[in-house]
């Protein structure tokens, strides 16, 4: 009755279990396509903690449908189990190991974020201005286009960062549409951006906390009424993605959806050089035209 | 002092002949100062909510199984996912896993007559049917459609009355915990069997100690946040109104200074409840006594200091979101720490697949899923894509329904003997489990992809590239809407003629099984010694409770 040793088992266990991790880590079941620059960062990072994951999960179930199938109650044995009340190397080595990960993660989560510009908060343009409730404020939006680039007095929150942007546009959230407004006094109802260029956004919300969100890209950030946020970012690949709302901003939140274009820099500047012919001949119905295709 | 008011463990003897009779069905409905008959109050009252609750969800499901918004008002659906959030979480897991089997086991395990403060006890219990019916009343007029974290302004702006009784309710259900939990400590405290040193209390108290503590300093805040919003929506304050000098970021740091604990009140208990019924059906001692008791400390203490990992895209500055990813990592140390303890107590042991070990085994691997999705999220870069997304509703439903709700089927599948003195059928507890599990994995566990892949949370319209992943979900969701009958029809049917379970159906060593079931009014006629502890299987007089006096 030779059985085959314990650390034979274990060691076939680990193998197998690392395999099926490692091949975990490379599936991408999870992700829209990268269109960002802090896109690949993101995702890299998730695939680690998914990796690591789906290797604590196989051990944890393994072990406990194993123990479940052979330590289970046989026919007529009515005795109890073994009085093993504990072991302190054990415990030691299950508190330290999990304390090690998650230390490990924590740490390479700020490095991460580093990298994203997390920690470059405070700079560009944009103003702080408290907004009305209401949303027919015409005027109102397009000088907020114009301010953007007024000094700003309040710290700001976001991923942003101290250099100025080659891009940099005020977003306003409204009850259930994004206002786009670019410091040449275009608004759109769009945003249009060149690729492979640093991207300023100043994000105001004009009456509700709405949540700008666009997928592709990995980056969210809120909008929030009484304050201006930002996000910087740069993006990798000519498209049309989407823009969504991420934060319950009324009963057609789940409507509240526009696009983001990727663009060459040609496209870019024919659109901007366009756009701005035709809004400011006639500024304000631009704007009300824009307002009325939100709604 | 104190001390004298209490009547400490006092050997003041009920003769058989004197003792009152058994609580009558109609007891049950009325201001009742008996913790067992206020712990099934308790568990009866949020069961009917954790039903409507589960009700709402089935009809939001049914919504989603297309993209458009074209089954409801997309008003009442937003009123159905505040509600249906609110009920779960107050009408339902709150109350089943605090009031209900706290109330009901606290005493009975430390050899209480009663608790500390009977009346307290039953008035904090009677504050919760004036809150369900708030918020179920609160539909007449449109009801709150906020989210159940009703974030101003949209709860200022937004069904202004419904939103008031909104308030009104969930300040009620949160004094009630209040006094709830001050009442359980004074108890573990000071109401223990002589015999009874804190190292032989089981772990089930520990547990309800540790929420406890957890309530008491975390609930008043809550309640200071939903009575700004309060004057703000009625008496013309402006704490939260932007464009008055308010700030909107305020309210979510009070709110969310109670509401991160409150998950671990959702999961504490649970965790108390899962030391208990592992060791029993295994028929082993519980593995690390003391590293459990430490980690629900621990996890006590951590748990309010990780709030603002549900604020990484609010305006929150960069060193906030480092501290706070770090904080809320570490949560996952002790909770790890309570999973192996529980894996290695199944080593060795002679499983019984009983509904409620099986309902133990499964929340042990739901859990992980949850647990291990939540350190994801608890990151600042990854938080930063996956916020407020169908990833988030995918993982605090692995925690709270493949834990919490997990958890108390394990309870009541253990405990129903002892509090009604009939066994529940097994042949039905296992159809329950199978339904359950099959039903949770198909509706939350595509929603993971929904999250990752742009879907976000509490739309009731959607991009229609997500129709397929949704439909699995709303499937599932029918699925889990069945899984209920059987086990239903098991609890009416057996409750009456159930077969009779005596004490101890299950030889378990704790003290509630050492009294009569269901147990007599005062629970027993002289206090039981302790003369083991409670999870001492496989050791001389193993499975028989060692103790000098029986109830019945």
């Amino acid at each position: 009755m030779k059985q085959i040793p314990a650390s034979i088992w274990t060691l076939t266990v680990g193998v197998v279990v690392t395999l099926i991790a490692l091949w975990a880590g490379r599936q991408n079941i999870f992700f829209p396509e990268q269109a960002s620059a802090q896109a690949p960062l993101v995702d890299n990072f998730f695939n680690l903690m998914f990796m690591i994951a789906v290797a604590l999960f196989l051990l944890v179930a393994g072990t406990v449908l194993f123990f479940a199938i052979y330590f289970r109650q046989r026919p007529g044995d009515e005795g109890d189990g073994i009085p093993l009340e504990g072991s302190f190397a054990l415990e030691a080595y299950w508190t330290l190991v999990p304390a090690v990960i998650v230390i490990f993660l924590g740490v390479y989560s700020v490095q991460v974020f580093a990298q994203m510009g997390g920690f470059a908060t405070g700079g560009g343009g944009g103003n702080h201005l408290l907004m009305s409730h209401h949303r027919h404020h015409h005027t109102q939006l397009v000088s907020h286009g114009r301010d953007a680039e007024a000094p700003e007095s309040q710290a700001k929150y976001g991923l942003g960062g101290t250099e100025p942007a080659d891009v940099t546009v005020t977003v306003t959230g409204m009850q259930y549409a994004w206002i786009f407004n670019y410091p040449e006094g275009i608004v759109s109802g769009e945003l249009h951006i060149p690729v492979n260029k640093t991207v300023q956004l100043n994000i105001k919300a004009a009456d509700v906390i709405h949540s700008f969100w666009v997928p592709q890209f990995r980056l969210k950030q809120d909008a929030i009424p009484g304050h201006t946020t930002e996000l910087r970012f740069t993006a990798t690949k000519v498209g049309a993605y989407p823009i969504v709302c991420a934060e319950l901003c009324g009963a057609y939140h789940g409507a509240m959806r526009t696009q983001v274009y990727v663009h060459t820099q040609e496209e870019y500047e024919q659109w901007l050089a366009a756009n701005q012919v035709a809004q400011n001949s006639d500024l304000s119905e631009a704007v009300a035209v824009q307002t009325d295709q939100m709604n | 002092m104190a001390q004298a008011q209490i009547p400490v463990s006092g050997e003041y003897p009920i003769g058989q002949e004197q003792h009152p009779a058994p609580w009558k069905w109609y007891d049950y409905f009325t201001f009742n100062v008996d913790h067992k008959v206020i712990g099934i109050q308790y568990l009866v009252f949020s069961f009917v909510f954790y039903l409507i609750g589960g009700l709402m969800a089935v009809v939001m499901r049914t919504e989603l199984y297309t993209p458009d918004a074209d089954l409801l008002d997309p008003n009442l659906y937003n009123a159905l996912l505040t509600n249906h959030g609110t009920i779960m979480i107050f009408g339902w897991v709150v109350p089943a896993a605090i009031g209900g089997f706290g109330n009901f086991l606290v005493p009975l395990m430390i050899g209480a007559r009663d608790m500390a403060f009977p009346r307290l006890n039953a008035l904090a219990f009677w504050m919760l049917p004036p809150a369900g019916l708030l918020l179920l009343g609160s539909f007449l007029f449109g009801g709150a459609q906020s989210g159940w974290t009703a974030y101003p302004p949209l709860s200022l702006i937004t069904a202004n009355t419904a939103q008031s009784m909104w308030c009104l309710s969930i300040i009620l259900a949160g004094t009630s915990s209040i006094l709830g939990s001050v009442n359980f400590i004074v108890t573990m405290v000071k109401m223990r069997v002589p015999s009874m040193p804190w190292d032989k209390m089981p772990l089930f108290c520990w547990a309800m100690l540790a929420t406890s503590i957890l309530a008491l300093l975390s609930t008043p805040v809550l309640a200071v946040g939903l009575i700004l919003l309060l004057f703000d929506i009625n008496f013309g304050t402006s704490f939260f109104k932007p464009d008055a000098g308010g700030n909107v970021i305020i309210y979510q740091h009070l709110f969310w200074f109670y509401s991160h604990p409150a998950v671990y009140l959702m999961i504490l208990p649970i965790f108390g409840i899962m030391s208990e019924v592992i060791p029993v059906h295994s028929r082993k001692p519980i593995f690390g006594y003391k590293a459990i008791v430490g980690s629900s400390l621990v996890i006590c203490m951590v748990g309010l200091f990780v709030w603002v990992h549900h604020m990484f895209t609010s305006g929150t500055p960069p060193w906030m979101r480092m501290f706070f990813t770090v904080s809320t990592l570490i949560v996952a140390v002790p909770t790890g720490v309570k999973i192996f303890s529980w894996m290695a107590t199944l080593w060795g042991g002679k499983i019984r697949y009983t509904s409620a070990m099986l309902f133990a085994l499964g929340l042990l691997i739901m859990f992980v899923i949850g647990g291990l999705s939540g350190v994801t999220l608890g990151t600042a870069p990854v938080d930063v894509h996956m916020h407020d997304t169908y990833y988030v509703v995918a993982h605090f439903h692995y925690v709270l329904f493949g834990g919490s709700v997990f958890g108390l089927y394990a309870g009541i599948y253990h405990w129903f003997p002892k509090m009604t003195g009939r066994m529940l059928n097994e042949r039905l507890g296992k159809i329950h489990f199978v339904l359950t599990l099959i039903g949770a994995n198909l509706t939350f566990l595509p929603m993971h992809i929904l999250g990752t892949q742009g879907m976000p949370r509490r739309v009731a319209m959607y991009d229609p590239q997500f129709t397929q992943i949704n439909q699995i979900c709303t499937i599932g969701a029918f699925v889990l809407a069945f899984s209920v009958i059987p086990f239903l029809v098991n609890v009416i049917w057996s409750w009456r003629w159930g077969e009779k379970a005596g004490d101890n159906p299950w030889r378990a060593l704790t003290l509630e099984w050492t009294t009569a079931s269901p147990p007599i009014i005062e629970n027993w006629h002289h206090l039981p010694v302790v003369t083991h502890g409670p999870y001492d299987y496989g050791r001389a007089g193993q499975g028989k409770a060692a103790v000098t006096t029986s109830g019945s």
